[in-house]
C-alpha cells in the first residue's frame, strides 16, 4: 500500500508522512495521501515562508482584506474597493510555455472575481533568458501568446508589466501575473463556509486528468533533465469557458446567491473545498460521482486532485439553488451539487456507494508542519575597482542600448495585449505606472510591476527595499499616492540555505520600505524552487504596488516622455555613483562593486515632494531614474513620444567616473520637464523639502538630444532614426528564422 | 435619457458589449439596453451593436458561431423596417459569416494580435455613419484583432467600390492610403464597409474606445454622432411628411 517510496513521489517526506499518521490516528489510504501531499505541498501551505511572511506589515486604515483571501482588498473610496493579487506561473510556463502562461492568466481572474469583484486590468512580470539563445525566443514568443490568448478573449485589459532578461532565467523563466478588480464594498465575497447544511455548487468546466499533482510536483520542486516529462502536469485553458464562468458568477453573487466562493486552482476540488470549511470552522461531504467528468473512470484520487482549469466551488446561501441555476443555465455554464457542509470539522468522500477518504480538515489545511529552514549568507564575488576605462563618448553606449533587450521598447509585447479593452485605460502601457479610470467617480487607480533580480542577488535586503521603493515610485510619477501592494517572491530552493537567507533578507528589505512609505501588503505568492540542477534564479520579489488618484480632475497626469518643447528639464532627487548591480557593469560581466548604498528615509521625502510638485499641475513629464540610470532615463523620454522632442542638455562633471554617475540605478531620482513659468515654484518648493533639483538645459524640436559634460559633447543622437531601430529592435531579437550560432 | 433607442447585442464572448453601451449612455446620453443573443424581438430600437469580443469563443471561425444567433438572424427583418446596424470589430466579422456584408477576413499580415491606434478616413460623408465627420478629417481610432485582414476577390471588390460601400479606409495621419498605414494588409485598405441598403456598417477599429478626451482620442464619436444626426434628420423627414 503506502510505501515509503509512495510517500517519497508524492513529495512528501517520511516526517512529514509520520505527521499525517499521527494526525488521522492511522495511515491514511492513497486518496488521502494525495490530499495531504497537495495541500501539505510548499505551493499550496508555505510551509516554509510562514514564519518569514509574518515579517510583513498588513494593516491600514484603508486595508479591507490582508493576505488570507483570495485576494487583497482595499477602499478607494465612493464605496468601492480594488481587489488584487499576483501569482507566479513559472514552472508550468518553462514545460509549455502557452498554456504554462494562458492558465496563469486563468488562475489569477479567478482569484479576483471570486471575492465579487469585476477585474478590471491584468499586468505581467516576465524573465527571461538572453535571447541570443534560440530556446529563450521560443519560450518568450509561447508565453506572449499564450498571455494575450487568454487575456484578450476573457476581455480585460493587459496595461503593464516588465520585462528581464538574465542567464539565471534560462532554465526556468518567471511568469508572474497581477490581476486587479473592482467590486462595491458592501457586495465583497469571501471564501468562508459558516452554515453546516448548505450546498456545495461545483461550476464550469468538467473535471479531466489534466493538471493532476501541479501543485506538489511541478509547482514544489526544482527541475532536473526530466522536465520535459512534467509536461501532462500543466493544465489547458479555455478563456471563452472563463469568460462565462466569470459573468455567470458575478450575476450570482450580485443576486446575493453566495455564502463562499473559491477558485478550484491549486490542487483542485481538495483546496477549494477543505479551504472554505476551514476558514469557516466547517466540515464537508462531496459526492464525487456527481463531479461532472470530461471522460469516465477517473478515480477519487484523479477527481481530487485535478487542476482542470475554470472551476469554482460556490456555497449556496439558503434556498438559492434555483435562482442560481437559473444564471448558470442562461449563460451555458456547467454546475452541479456536488455536497453539502456539515458540522463534523471532516471532509469526507463518497464514491461508488463507499467513503473513500475521511480526513479533519483542519488536519488537511494547517496540520502541516511549519519550517523555519537554515540560512546561510551569501554574497557574489566582489570586484575592488571598476575593470574597464571610462567611456570616452556615449554615443556607441545608447546605440548598443537601443538594439538590446534589455532596452528596446517593449511594444512588440503590449501591441499583442488588448490594452484598452472595458475603456478604462488613461494611461497605456510603455510607462512608469499604467493608470486607469474607475467609471462613475473620479477616482483613477495607478499600477505598477517592479524588481530587480539582480540588484537583490547582490544585496537581498537593499534590493527587497528598492523593488517596494521603485514600485511606489513609479505610481508616485503619475501623482498617484502609493496604498498598498502584493508581491510574489520567485526563489530557488528553501532548503538551500543561502536561499532561504536571501528570501529572508529580501523580506526584511521590503518590510523596512513598507514601513517608511506606509504600504502595507494585503496579498501574494510564494513560489520557491525556482532552480534547475542546482541553479537557482537571482533571488527575484516581484512588488505589484497600487497607487490611488482620488481626483482625475485635480490635476494634469504627467506622462513619461517630452511633450513641449522648450521645457525646463530638472534631474530631481538623488543618485548614488555605484555601479553595483547595474546593466552598465553587467555588460562588462562584473555585479558586485561594493555596496549599494539605498536612503530609504530620502526616498519616502523625495517621492513626497515630487507628488506634490505633480499635484500642484507644475510638471509635463517625469520619468523615474531605474534601469540604464540616468542616462537611459534621458534618452528613453524622446523615444517614448512620437514627434521630433529631444534635448540640448549640460551636466557639470561630477566628482568622480561619468559612468558611474550616468549609468547607475541606485537612485532616489526622477527626470522631470516643466514650462518656464513654473519654475520659480518648483525650484523653491524642492528646496523647502530639502530635495536636490538639478537644472539640466531644454526639450527642443529638432529630433536631437545633445548631451554636454563641461564643454565636451558626450553623446549626439537623431530620435527618429532611432526611435525607430528601438521600436522594432524586440522583434528583431525575437526572430526565429535567423539563427545565430554561437562561434 | 435621449430620443434614440440603441441596442447592445450580448453574445457569450462579447467583452467590449459593456464599452459601447457607455458610450452610447453616458457620452452620447441615448437610451441603451443590451439584447441578449437568443433575442429575437428587436421592436423599438433604432439602433443594434454588434460588439467586439470572441462571441462563442471564436473557435470554428471568428463570427462562424454567432451568425447563427436568434439576434443575427433577426437583423435583416430590423434593417428592412428601417433599424441602422453597427458591427465593431467581432461584431464585423459576425457580420461577414453571415452574409449581411461581402468578404470576409483573414489573420492580419502580420500573423499576429495588433492593438494600437490606427489612422482612418472616410470616403463618403452622405451615410448614417460618417454624415456628422467634419470633412477631410483623419479619424484616430484604436484596433485590438487578430483576424482583421479583410478578404474578398477582385471582382467583389470593384463592385464594392463601386457602389459605394467602402466608407472608412486606413490611412496615415494625414490622410493618405499606403501599404506601411494598413496595420493588417486588409484589400483596398478597407477598415470600414456598408451593406448595399447603407444601414448596416461593420468596422474593425473601436469607435468607442475613442469618444473620450480622457483616453486619447474622440474621433470615434463622430461616428456615434452620426448615427445619430442620420436619425433625427430621418425623424424631421418623418414629420415633415
Amino acid at each position: 500500500m503506502i510505501t515509503p517510496d509512495v510517500v517519497l513521489a508524492h513529495n512528501l517526506t517520511l516526517e512529514e508522512y509520520d505527521r499525517i499518521v499521527q494526525l488521522l490516528g492511522r495511515a491514511p489510504n492513497l486518496v488521502e495521501l494525495g490530499m495531504f501531499s497537495a495541500l501539505w505541498s510548499e505551493h499550496c501551505s508555505y510551509k516554509s515562508s510562514k514564519v518569514h511572511l509574518r515579517r510583513f506589515p498588513t494593516e491600514a486604515p484603508w486595508v479591507v482584506q490582508g493576505p488570507g483571501e483570495n485576494a487583497g482588498v482595499i477602499d478607494i473610496g465612493h464605496g468601492l474597493t480594488a481587489v488584487f493579487k499576483i501569482e507566479s506561473h513559472n514552472h508550468p510556463s518553462f514545460v509549455e510555455p502557452f498554456q504554462g502562461a494562458a492558465t496563469g492568466v486563468g488562475g489569477i481572474l479567478r482569484d479576483v472575481f471570486a471575492m465579487g469583484a469585476r477585474p478590471i486590468a491584468l499586468m505581467d512580470a516576465l524573465r527571461f533568458g538572453p535571447l541570443d539563445v534560440v530556446r529563450n525566443r521560443l519560450i518568450m514568443h509561447g508565453v506572449v501568446a499564450g498571455i494575450a490568448h487568454y487575456g484578450n478573449c476573457v476581455g480585460v485589459p493587459t496595461v503593464g508589466g516588465d520585462v528581464y532578461f538574465e542567464p539565471c532565467y534560462s532554465t526556468n523563466p518567471l511568469v508572474n501575473v497581477f490581476c486587479l478588480g473592482i467590486a462595491p464594498r458592501d457586495r465583497l465575497h469571501f471564501a468562508r463556509a459558516r452554515h453546516p447544511g448548505r450546498s456545495i455548487l461545483y461550476v464550469g468546466s468538467e473535471t479531466g486528468r489534466d493538471g493532476i499533482h501541479g501543485a506538489n510536483i511541478l509547482a514544489s520542486r526544482a527541475f532536473d533533465e526530466t522536465a520535459e516529462a512534467k509536461r501532462p502536469s500543466v493544465q489547458i485553458g479555455d478563456p471563452f469557458m472563463e469568460k462565462i464562468l466569470m459573468e455567470a458568477c458575478l450575476e450570482i453573487m450580485q443576486a446575493g446567491l453566495v455564502e463562499a466562493i473559491q477558485d478550484m486552482g491549486a490542487a483542485g476540488l481538495t483546496s477549494s473545498a477543505a479551504e472554505m470549511a476551514a476558514r469557516g470552522g466547517c466540515g464537508v461531504v462531496l459526492f464525487l460521482d456527481r463531479v461532472p467528468l470530461r471522460e469516465p473512470g477517473l478515480t477519487p484520487y484523479e477527481i481530487m486532485l485535478s487542476e482542470s482549469q475554470e472551476r469554482m466551488l460556490l456555497i449556496l446561501k439558503e434556498g438559492a439553488e434555483a435562482a442560481a441555476e437559473a444564471i448558470l443555465r442562461r449563460w451555458g455554464v456547467a454546475f452541479a451539487v456536488v455536497g453539502r457542509l456539515t458540522d463534523d470539522g471532516r471532509l469526507r468522500l463518497r464514491w461508488q456507494g463507499e467513503w473513500v477518504a475521511d480526513v479533519p480538515v483542519a488536519a488537511l489545511v494547517s496540520g502541516h508542519p511549519v519550517y523555519d529552514r537554515p540560512q546561510t549568507p551569501y554574497t557574489p564575488p566582489r570586484v575592488e575597482t571598476i575593470p574597464w576605462e571610462e567611456p570616452s563618448d556615449l554615443n556607441d553606449v545608447v546605440r548598443t542600448w537601443i538594439l538590446s533587450e534589455d532596452f528596446a521598447s517593449r511594444r512588440w509585447i503590449y501591441r499583442q495585449y488588448d490594452h484598452m479593452v472595458q475603456i478604462n485605460t488613461v494611461r497605456r502601457p510603455g510607462h512608469d505606472a499604467a493608470v486607469l479610470r474607475v467609471k462613475g467617480t473620479p477616482v483613477a487607480l495607478a499600477m505598477t510591476l517592479d524588481g530587480n533580480g539582480r540588484l537583490c542577488y547582490v544585496d537581498p535586503f537593499v534590493g527587497g527595499l528598492m523593488a517596494v521603493a521603485e514600485a511606489a515610485r513609479n505610481v508616485t510619477a503619475v501623482g498617484a499616492r502609493p496604498m498598498a501592494l502584493t508581491d510574489c517572491l520567485n526563489f530557488g530552493s528553501p532548503e538551500n540555505p543561502p536561499v532561504m537567507w536571501q528570501f529572508r533578507q529580501v523580506i526584511e528589505g521590503m518590510r523596512e520600505a513598507c514601513l517608511a512609505l506606509g504600504v502595507p501588503v494585503v496579498s501574494g505568492n510564494v513560489s520557491f524552487y525556482n532552480e534547475t540542477e542546482g541553479r537557482p534564479v537571482y533571488p527575484t520579489p516581484v512588488v505589484g504596488m497600487v497607487g490611488l488618484i482620488e481626483d482625475m480632475d485635480a490635476f494634469p497626469i504627467p506622462i513619461a516622455h517630452w511633450t513641449h518643447p522648450g521645457d525646463a528639464v530638472y534631474l530631481v532627487g538623488r543618485i548614488a555613483p555605484v555601479l553595483t548591480g547595474s546593466t552598465w557593469a553587467r555588460q562588462h560581466g562584473v555585479l558586485n562593486l561594493g555596496p549599494l548604498p539605498f536612503d530609504i528615509q530620502y526616498e519616502v521625502r523625495f517621492q513626497a515632494a515630487l507628488r506634490q510638485a505633480i499635484r500642484r499641475g507644475w510638471l509635463h513629464t517625469v520619468h523615474d531614474v531605474s534601469d540604464g540610470g540616468l542616462l537611459w532615463t534621458l534618452v528613453e523620454a524622446s523615444l517614448l513620444g512620437d514627434g521630433d522632442l529631444g534635448w540640448d542638455l549640460t551636466l557639470d562633471p561630477p566628482a568622480g567616473r561619468l559612468d558611474a554617475f550616468l549609468c547607475s540605478e541606485i537612485a532616489s531620482a526622477a527626470v522631470v520637464a516643466l514650462p518656464e513659468a513654473h519654475r520659480r515654484a518648483f525650484e523653491m518648493a524642492m528646496d523647502q523639502a530639502g530635495i536636490e533639483a538639478r537644472y539640466l538645459g531644454r526639450v527642443t524640436d529638432d529630433g536631437r538630444l545633445r548631451l554636454r559634460v563641461g564643454r565636451t559633447t558626450l553623446l549626439r543622437l537623431a530620435v527618429r532614426p532611432w526611435r525607430r531601430r528601438w521600436l522594432r529592435a524586440l522583434e528583431d531579437r525575437l526572430r526565429l528564422d535567423t539563427v545565430v550560432y554561437a562561434r | 435619457m435621449g430620443r434614440f433607442h440603441f441596442g447592445v447585442v450580448i453574445f457569450p464572448g462579447s467583452n467590449c458589449d459593456y464599452d459601447a453601451y457607455h458610450v452610447v449612455r453616458h457620452v452620447l446620453r441615448q437610451t441603451a439596453d443590451f439584447v441578449w443573443h437568443q433575442d429575437t424581438d428587436l421592436t423599438g430600437l433604432d439602433v443594434l451593436i454588434l460588439p467586439g469580443g470572441f462571441s462563442y469563443g471564436d473557435y470554428l471561425r471568428t463570427g462562424a458561431m454567432a451568425r447563427f444567433s436568434p439576434v443575427v438572424q433577426a437583423v435583416p427583418d430590423f434593417v428592412a423596417r428601417g433599424g441602422v446596424v453597427l458591427g465593431i470589430c467581432n461584431g464585423f466579422q459576425i457580420l461577414l459569416e453571415a452574409g449581411l456584408l461581402p468578404g470576409a477576413m483573414l489573420p492580419n499580415k502580420g500573423l499576429a494580435f495588433i492593438c494600437d491606434d490606427v489612422y482612418i478616413r472616410p470616403l463618403r460623408y452622405d451615410t448614417p455613419f460618417t454624415c456628422a465627420i467634419p470633412p477631410g478629417r483623419v479619424l484616430r481610432v484604436p484596433i485590438a484583432h487578430y483576424e482583421g485582414q479583410y478578404f474578398a476577390p477582385a471582382r467583389t471588390l470593384r463592385r464594392i467600390r463601386q457602389r459605394g460601400q467602402v466608407v472608412f479606409q486606413y490611412c496615415d495621419p494625414s490622410g493618405r492610403v499606403r501599404p506601411s498605414a494598413n496595420p493588417n494588409g486588409s484589400r483596398g485598405a478597407i477598415a470600414g464597409l456598408m451593406d448595399e441598403t447603407g444601414r448596416i456598417l461593420g468596422m474593425m477599429p473601436h469607435p468607442e474606445r475613442a469618444s473620450e478626451a480622457i483616453l486619447g482620442s474622440t474621433d470615434g464619436r463622430w461616428i456615434f454622432e452620426s448615427i445619430v444626426t442620420y436619425l433625427e434628420r430621418q425623424a424631421a423627414t418623418r414629420a415633415v411628411a
